[in-house]
């Protein structure tokens, strides 16, 4: 290891890059469990019938929240811990403050788990979390994002790297995307112009949360795993600003056909076929960047977990700016297909990435090598063909379900032609449960396995392996 | 050096201004143009006491005098606020829909075609336009099946629409003491007095037009 990136790694706080992962990890075996067992209740084979606190609605708000906020947020947050510092050459502003964040943050994962069991949940989508529990939210949002741009800031009036474009812009985004989106529906604005704000919220969490701080981390890791630069920084710089113009204008297309002024519906869908051509340049960055270094996909796992989410993303983004439009809307909306191209969007891609970045910290987090690759393999194709088999069927399901709804079929028989889509949609599901369970596995057995001299070595090389 | 590389563009331009234009143009103008609608409390909603509420305070009126006393408008306007409580709680609009599109003939399946005006009320506080139907839409649902037909839904979905795949709730009853039906408890009658109440407002179609959604009595669940 060099002088220079020995001095790069003591900036690091390891502890909380590693807590973060940890919680990121158990919220995201919660998330896939409360999935799996609201998918069950689609078979009429639900597990715990008739019992008020396991009520399959309320698992369900269980599933999103703590997926988004448990297993994604925690895993981006570690992702920060770890680039943020190494990026800047300064580490993040306080140690305690950090410390602080983390508890905080799975308090609020833990409240609102339990409020929503509870009954306590609030009415907007995505943002279930109990209204008593929203004002530490956004302080916690704030605190993370003095915490994080602290550093950033303190290095001058310098260019900055691309990850910072995209981490500074998401945790400003991020502040004020949650308090509007908790509280403007919530006590100002009734129906159609809470609405238009509940689309702006539902959309914004995915387009100016997550998608900033997943392609942030990108930025960041595969230049690295790669050992060379972005293919083209001119088309970063397009595809950070087209992003940070289109992407907050997208939120009505959630409301197509409502009551919702027919004006802020064509803007939200010309504006969606804009974001859709415009993050199609970053998709075009990072495989041209992987040009003459294809062969790295064969040996290392990170970088295709990485580039598995990145094909899945233009997949996304290509099924996207055909959905959004409303000849297509008239058959695919309230149906299986958005609930597929959800799944694509924050798992697939997603979680795809945090998989790739864990698999690439993990080791050295610890300084040992990886238990068992062989483990890390079955993980991948396990989530993998899971991923790929869910999103078809419920794509096909939601067409199945659109047609015989628009052919007034009796509403029964859309649910008797679902049957087989979402028997099917529950054994992708448990693909992707036993392909987790291995994970979890490995990383404790990793973790608790015996260190190695040489460790970020040897950890390094089993990576590649 | 690109002005579109330094830390201060970026929070001010695409943090705060991009952010800003889109609330502007997407939140702010729609709320514009329906601003002029004049807002309900629910007290002026439950003005009007619905066929609906005082058949379920015949029906059940035990457990009615109870929870709600007598059925006047004070008491419908209660129980129209618990009733949308606990259809936030038990994530009902995760399932269904409260609008009916003017697209994929709907207003034949569910009725008149939704308009901003009849979401102007507190009971839409935040609103309840829902993304998913796994079933039926609701907004046109009052009077669509009896206060019997809820109760019997609510206690076991199956019992009435042999696929449905709704939850059964039985929270929603008190314990049946013996031999003795169960009876619904607040939060029952409740949420049956919010789903009847829903589009009790809007001008129903003639009968023929609308379908029958319930599917023939002798087809069974496969």
């Amino acid at each position: 290891m060099s002088e220079k990136a020995r001095y790069q790694d003591d900036l690091v706080l390891r502890s909380l890059v590693r807590a973060h992962l940890i919680a990121g990890m158990a919220a995201l075996a919660i998330g896939l469990l409360a999935g799996l067992a609201f998918s069950f209740q689609f078979i009429q084979r639900y597990w715990f019938p008739g019992v008020e606190l396991l009520s399959p609605g309320r698992v369900r708000m269980v599933h999103t929240n703590i997926l988004a906020y448990g297993f994604i947020a925690n895993s981006f947050l570690a992702g920060l811990y770890w680039v943020i510092p190494r990026i800047t050459g300064r580490p993040v502003l306080s140690r305690p403050l950090s410390w602080f964040i983390f508890w905080a943050w799975q308090a609020i994962l833990l409240a609102t788990g339990v409020g929503i069991l509870g009954g306590q949940a609030q009415g907007v989508e995505w943002g279930e979390t109990p209204i008593f529990i929203d004002p530490i939210v956004v302080v916690g949002l704030i605190l993370a994002a003095v915490n994080f741009l602290a550093p950033v800031v303190k290095s001058g009036g310098k260019p900055i790297y691309v990850s910072l474009w995209y981490f500074t812009a998401g945790l400003v985004w991020t502040v004020l995307n949650y308090l509007m989106g908790n509280y403007v529906p919530q006590f100002f604005l009734p129906g159609a112009s809470g609405a238009a704000v509940t689309g702006l919220f539902i959309h914004d969490l995915v387009g100016l949360f997550v998608t900033p701080l997943g392609w942030g981390l990108l930025y960041y890791f595969v230049p690295v795993i790669l050992r060379k630069p972005i293919w083209s920084h001119a088309v970063s710089l397009i595809g950070f600003w087209g992003l940070a113009f289109f992407y907050p204008l997208n939120g009505v297309h959630h409301y197509l056909w409502s009551p919702i002024p027919m004006f802020a519906q064509y803007g939200a869908v010309v504006a969606t076929v804009g974001v859709e051509i415009v993050v199609t340049t970053v998709f075009i960055n990072f495989i041209a960047t992987l040009r003459g270094s294809g062969a790295a996909l064969v040996v290392n796992l990170p970088l295709r977990w990485i580039y598995t989410g990145i094909v899945f993303y233009l997949i996304t983004c290509i099924q996207c700016s055909f959905q959004v439009l409303l000849t297509v809307q008239k058959i695919i909306h309230f149906s299986d297909w958005v609930v597929g191209h959800a799944h694509l969007v924050m798992f697939g891609v997603f979680g795809f990435w945090i998989f790739g970045i864990t698999l690439e910290l993990w080791p050295r987090l610890w300084e040992r090598p990886w238990y068992s690759t062989r483990l890390n393999t079955w993980h991948y194709w396990l989530t993998a063909l899971g991923t790929a088999v869910m999103v078809i069927d419920l794509t096909a399901a939601g067409l199945v379900q659109g047609f015989a709804w628009r052919d007034l079929a009796p509403w029964e028989a859309s649910l008797r032609f679902s049957y087989p889509f979402w028997m099917t949609r529950s054994i992708a599901g448990m693909a992707i449960l036993a392909g987790s369970v291995l994970f979890f596995y490995n990383l404790w057995r990793t973790a608790t396995g015996p260190a190695v001299a040489t460790a970020p070595a040897a950890a390094q090389a089993e990576v590649m392996a | 050096m690109n002005p579109l590389e330094r830390f201060s563009a970026i929070v001010l331009i695409a943090g705060l201004a991009f952010f800003g234009l889109a609330a502007v143009v997407e939140a702010w103008l729609p709320w514009q143009t329906l601003r002029d609608l004049p807002m309900q409390s629910v007290e002026e909603l439950a003005a009007e006491v619905t066929p609906d509420f005082l058949d379920l305070a015949q029906r059940y009126p035990e457990p009615f005098r109870r929870h709600f006393g007598e059925p006047t408008s004070a008491a419908f306007a209660r129980a129209l606020r618990r009733g949308r409580d606990v259809y936030i709680a038990e994530g009902c609009w995760h399932c269904h829909s409260q609008f009916v599109r003017p697209v994929s003939h709907e207003d034949r399946r569910f009725g008149a075609v939704s308009y901003p005006g009849e979401y102007q009320n507190e009971l839409q506080l935040p609103q309840l336009f829902g993304t998913r139907r796994v079933g039926p839409d609701l907004i046109r649902s009052a009077g669509k099946h009896s206060n019997d037909w809820h109760l019997a839904h609510f206690w076991q979905p199956t019992t009435v629409v042999p696929s449905s795949v709704m939850p059964s709730f039985p929270w929603f009853f008190d314990p049946p003491a013996g031999e003795a039906l169960p009876q619904p408890n607040d939060r029952g009658l409740a949420i049956i007095t919010f789903v009847q109440w829903l589009g009790s407002w809007a001008e129903q179609p003639d009968a023929p037009l609308l379908l029958q959604t319930s599917a023939p009595a002798q087809e069974t669940n496969p």
